[in-house]
């Protein structure tokens, strides 16, 4: 089970829904690493090659990545049933769990060492957030072109404050067609 | 429309509905635009609470998008949480099913590439205008801004699991530290 060439049978459609509920309850911090470890490693249901082609197409699309990966897995292996299958497994049990939290932060909000604490954990997960945009941002190391681009989207949105939608409009056409002139 | 705090769970729909066919990088590269429409525009909450609730959405298991949950919860109920939470899944799951044959498909064309080298700024972009939005919110104090960027070194630089840093970041804000 655990090492040698898989015959990898696809899964069916409760151990799709099973596998995503794990990673969905375990997936502190982000849930991609634990999605890999989880179809790749442990239930081999992609190889390493398959999981990087799928996560590319679900960070090309939009929607949070996760989400588009539990529906292009499901939908791969056991159609419609498969991709529902995956994506109720995947948020549903996290649901419940965050808005649990969320009742017992609201109960104690008033309260000075919450409020604060609150405020504490807000900072910290900015930081989270700046240091996971940094990963993000890092092949665009040396191209210029594509630094010259997420510099302006960056002052567009973060500076100006244009909205998303037009604003995306107008950039990700313009940028595809400028990696199309000018390399 | 501009009712104050009484959003209903058809107007939630209707945000993060339109959030999930533009959300390219995921739930972190629109949240200024969330931002925007849930503090600004429909006025369903102070910035204090929307950084508070994204705050909670990390540090609890699951994807991040779960932000859409408990705003969706904090604005209208069960109701307001299922039907935000939906609208954000179901667009963007329902173009990912229609897309993901066709890109299987024609996974080794040269125009594949070309539209992900042009849309990997964007998204890069989008992200980092996140993160400073994210970040002008929760400075609340001087202090607060260099818990942020201590932490953003800290991931950054070392493996530390992430919830090592957002547990220690509660900690000294509920030690009155900052």
């Amino acid at each position: 089970m655990s090492d040698g060439a898989p015959p990898r049978d696809p899964p069916t459609v409760a151990a799709l829904f099973w596998g995503f509920l794990s990673i969905g309850v375990i997936g502190f911090g982000g849930v991609l690493p634990w999605a890999r470890r989880m179809m790749v490693e442990q239930r081999r249901w992609l190889t390493p090659a398959e999981f990087t082609d799928l996560l590319g197409l679900c960070q090309f699309l939009p929607g949070p990545n996760i989400v588009n990966l539990s529906v292009a897995l499901g939908s791969r292996f056991r159609g419609i049933p498969g991709a529902v299958a995956a994506v109720v497994g995947l948020i549903s049990l996290p649901m419940v769990i965050v808005m649990t939290l969320g009742a017992v932060y609201a109960a104690y909000a008033d309260h000075p060492v919450v409020a604060q604490g609150a405020e504490g954990l807000a900072a910290a997960a900015s930081g989270l957030v700046v240091a996971t945009a940094l990963k993000i941002a890092s092949p665009l190391r040396g191209k210029w072109l594509g630094i010259g681009v997420a510099l302006l989207v960056l002052v567009a949105i973060a500076v100006l404050h244009l909205p998303l939608v037009p604003t995306m409009l107008v950039l990700a056409p313009a940028s595809i067609l400028l990696h199309w002139w000018l390399q | 429309m501009s009712d104050g705090a009484g959003g209903t769970a058809l107007e939630l729909a209707g945000v993060f509905g339109q959030l999930s066919l533009v959300s390219i990088g995921g739930i972190n590269a629109v949240l200024p635009e969330l931002k925007r429409q849930v503090v600004e525009r429909h006025g369903w909450m102070t910035a204090g609470d929307f950084a508070a609730l994204y705050a909670l959405a990390q540090a609890a298991p699951g994807p991040n998008m779960l932000v859409s949950t408990l705003i969706g919860w904090h604005v209208a109920g069960i109701a307001g949480a299922l039907a935000a939470t939906g609208a954000l899944v179901g667009p963007c799951a329902l173009l990912t099913w229609l897309v993901a044959g066709v890109w299987h498909r024609f996974r080794d064309r040269p125009w594949r590439r070309l539209v992900q080298s042009g849309l990997t700024p964007v998204t890069a972009g989008l992200v980092v205008a996140a993160a400073i939005v994210l970040s002008e919110a929760t400075a609340v104090s001087p202090g607060h801004a260099v818990l942020t960027a201590i932490a953003a070194v800290l991931l950054t630089a070392t493996r530390l699991h992430p919830l090592w840093v957002l547990a220690a970041g509660a900690a000294l804000g509920a030690s009155g530290l900052l």
